[in-house]
């Protein structure tokens, strides 16, 4: 029992960090109608920039964070405004591909000035921090991740439900038209959303890092897995994202944990497939996600 | 959103009789006289070149392969793929199943030892047959959930690549057959009708007559009522299906062939190869293709070709030239960065200025030649509105059929 809450804490944790990257996908795609999927990228470029800066600059963990944050929204906006802006009005496939585009330049970029070796992660505690409940151990960095994640959300929905920005984007997201009669600077909703996605992710990017204590050049994939969340939850729905990322986390820890139990016939590494069985099984029944909206198609 | 649209009857004379009638493949003169410099191209390379040009133009014709599958499904028919690496790792597999050597100890990989005018089929066959069982469900997503589900194959594909390791020796990898034809193998060399021919040679023979039959096997499609289909699909999915095209045959159509090629494609790989991990059928490697594809030119047989050269085989051209250091893992810029870095720009800057890709520019710079095909012809309005592209290509349909009497630009256009 002990080792099944241990599981069900880490999953819990894992999956408030595929929450935190999903969020950043479900901002962009109810602002502007695209999936990023340069996401990851960003988040790879963010998480080595946190730990250049602490392991060879020497800064402060809380200075160095910041410092990450700034450089991925830098170029999340500059992406917008030079690219992307231009691309309004083409098919989904144009656009997805233009953000492969910039997810191959930053992913070689990285390769380029770091090299493609492990490198430690920035961390500011230590590995065996936290304390222990019932004989389930409460890692540090995880009761942050969760931590974290909750704040978040709630200032996303603060955000979201009562400040103008957040009711301009999702006045954007409503009805791109109707938001422009209204005297709504769409632009700056869509510079707005990348940003704020470039920082999430990051920030998820960062404390999934210090989880796992090194990172190299693959590092960006954790975004892919959380393609698998988002789509759960329905593209179209940030709460939808969070409750998601958290499913696919639980699962995802806890085929791990339970592997070695499983026949022989399974083999190694069917947790890092169970998100993405889930996703397929969830489209087939709902191909809209769980809290997506249906698009109506009009001519 | 309308204003920005030219008028349209002038449009519609210039353009119908074009794309009313197809091309002939080799009607022209002009035509003749490129088949005659290409013959003679390949006849000089064939020749002169040395082992390690072999080895590069191999590969790339293989890679070529695969970027012809992906075009057809993406480019043509504009279904989102990512999962071509997927389907090249289930042909590449069904040929190391069907043509490897039978297992000498208990824990080497099972083959069957068939000849190669089995496997190679049969690579294909059953990768279009895995795209016959999926298709049907993964086809009802559209745009970037497609894009995604495809994703995931790739992911479930490597687990069981690495998992079913009586077929793929697991995560080592494991040997795979060199086409043979009796006791007439291609890994050495052999005399054809008098002329000695070495292993790259003959490879690239057996290569280039599967590219072949595939380019022609694609471009005759693309101009038949299929392929116009296809293309109604890419452009705009109801208003095919209003035109009267059946959306889910045409999307299958295109997925099952496409899967079938990249099958082909992919045994072709490993046979030339001769070992492979599982690892190797990456996402990554779908991306290749994916900026292959884009850079050569959507929905085109040359572009796909062209798009094939400058993915996989210019890093290995620049290696062979010795012009950067290798990779040694520390950083530093080595020439698959390069590769890299400059594919991920021209992915951009090709979308951004010439959607047609290397081919889409020498179409339009040489004169007299046919207009360049654009994927997504709302690119042009650029109106900022939400469901702009779909209701320009409404807008393009009305202008096309007016109806008698109609003055243009009076219909219901107002749609989003």
């Amino acid at each position: 029992m002990a080792y099944f809450l241990q599981l069900v804490f880490a999953g819990a944790a894992q999956g408030c960090i595929y929450a935190l990257i999903g969020l950043g996908f479900s901002i962009i795609f109810k602002a502007s109608q695209v999936i990023n999927f340069a996401q990851g990228e960003l988040l790879l470029v963010g998480t080595y920039v946190v730990a250049s800066a602490v392991l060879n600059w020497h800064l402060p963990f809380l200075l160095a964070l910041p410092l990450g944050l700034l450089v991925t929204i830098v170029i999340g906006l500059l992406f917008e405004r030079l690219v992307l802006r231009r691309m309004i009005g083409r098919p989904p496939f144009t656009i997805l591909m233009i953000t492969i585009g910039l997810d191959i330049i930053l992913r070689t970029l990285v390769i380029v000035g770091w090299g493609s070796r492990t490198i430690p992660a920035a961390t500011p505690f230590a590995v065996t921090s936290g304390f222990n409940v019932a004989g389930v151990h409460l890692g540090s960095s995880d009761l942050w991740t969760i931590g974290v994640t909750i704040v978040l959300c709630a200032a996303l929905y603060y955000f979201f439900r009562h400040t103008r920005y957040g009711l301009a984007m999702r006045a954007t997201a409503l009805d791109q038209e109707a938001a422009l009669a209204m005297g709504i600077d769409v632009r700056n909703v869509y510079a707005l959303a990348w940003g704020l996605a470039a920082a999430i992710t990051t920030l998820g990017g960062v404390l999934l890092a210090i989880d796992s204590l090194a990172i190299d050049p693959n590092f960006g994939n954790a975004a892919l897995v959380a393609f698998p969340a988002i789509i759960l939850g329905g593209l179209d729905s940030v709460s939808g994202a969070v409750i998601g990322g958290v499913i696919i986390g639980l699962t995802s820890v806890l085929t791990a944990g339970y592997e070695s139990r499983l026949p022989a016939v399974v083999g190694t590494g069917l947790h890092e497939v169970t998100p993405y069985l889930i996703m397929i099984l969830i489209l087939m029944i709902r191909p809209y996600g769980l809290f997506g909206s249906r698009k109506v198609e009009r001519i | 959103m309308i204003a920005t649209r030219e008028p349209g009857p002038s449009r519609l004379r210039q353009e119908l009789p074009r794309e009313a009638e197809p091309p002939r493949l080799l009607g022209s003169l002009a035509r003749w006289l490129w088949l005659g410099v290409g013959v003679l191209a390949l006849l000089l390379f064939f020749s002169l070149a040395s082992d390690d040009w072999f080895t590069i133009v191999n590969y790339c014709l293989i890679a070529a392969i695969a970027t012809l599958a992906l075009n057809l499904l993406s480019g043509y028919t504009g279904q989102i793929s990512l999962g071509l690496a997927f389907f090249m790792g289930l042909g590449g597999y069904t040929a190391a199943l069907l043509g490897g050597n039978p297992p000498a100890g208990p824990l080497d990989p099972w083959g069957l030892g068939l000849p190669v005018f089995i496997w190679l089929p049969a690579a294909g066959l059953v990768a279009a047959l895995v795209g016959a069982l999926i298709g049907p469900s993964a086809l009802r997503l559209r745009g970037f959930y497609l894009g995604i589900v495809t994703l995931a194959l790739v992911f479930i594909g490597n687990y069981l690549f690495r998992n079913l390791t009586f077929i793929t020796g697991g995560p080592q990898g494991r040997n795979f057959p060199v086409p043979a034809f009796g006791g007439f193998s291609l890994d050495q060399q052999n005399s054809i009708l008098g002329i000695a021919l070495t292993s790259g040679q003959q490879y690239f023979l057996l290569i280039l007559v599967v590219l072949l039959l595939s380019a022609l096997f694609v471009y005759n499609l693309s101009r038949s009522r299929v392929g116009r289909a296809m293309r109604a699909v890419r452009d705009h999915e109801v208003g095919a299906a209003i035109m009267g095209v059946n959306l889910f045959e045409v999307k299958m159509g295109a997925f099952v062939l496409s899967s079938f090629l990249a099958g082909v494609a992919g045994a072709l790989y490993v046979s030339y190869a001769r070992y492979v991990i599982p690892d190797y059928w990456s996402l990554s490697l779908s991306i290749q293709f994916v900026a292959a594809i884009i850079i050569g030119g959507i929905a085109d047989v040359w572009g796909s070709i062209l798009g094939a050269a400058f993915v996989f085989a210019l890093p290995q051209v620049i290696d062979y030239f010795s012009l950067l250091p290798p990779s040694t893992g520390g950083g530093g810029l080595s020439s698959g960065d390069l590769n890299a870095l400059l594919y991920g720009l021209l992915i951009i800057v090709f979308l951004l200025f010439e959607p047609g890709g290397v081919i889409g520019l020498v179409r339009r710079l040489r004169p007299g030649g046919p207009r360049p095909q654009k994927l997504g012809t709302g690119a042009s309005a650029g109106a900022a509105v939400k469901e702009g592209s779909e209701s320009i290509e409404v807008v393009d349909l009305q202008q096309r059929l007016p109806g008698p009497g109609e003055e243009r630009g009076s219909g219901g256009t107002g749609a989003s």
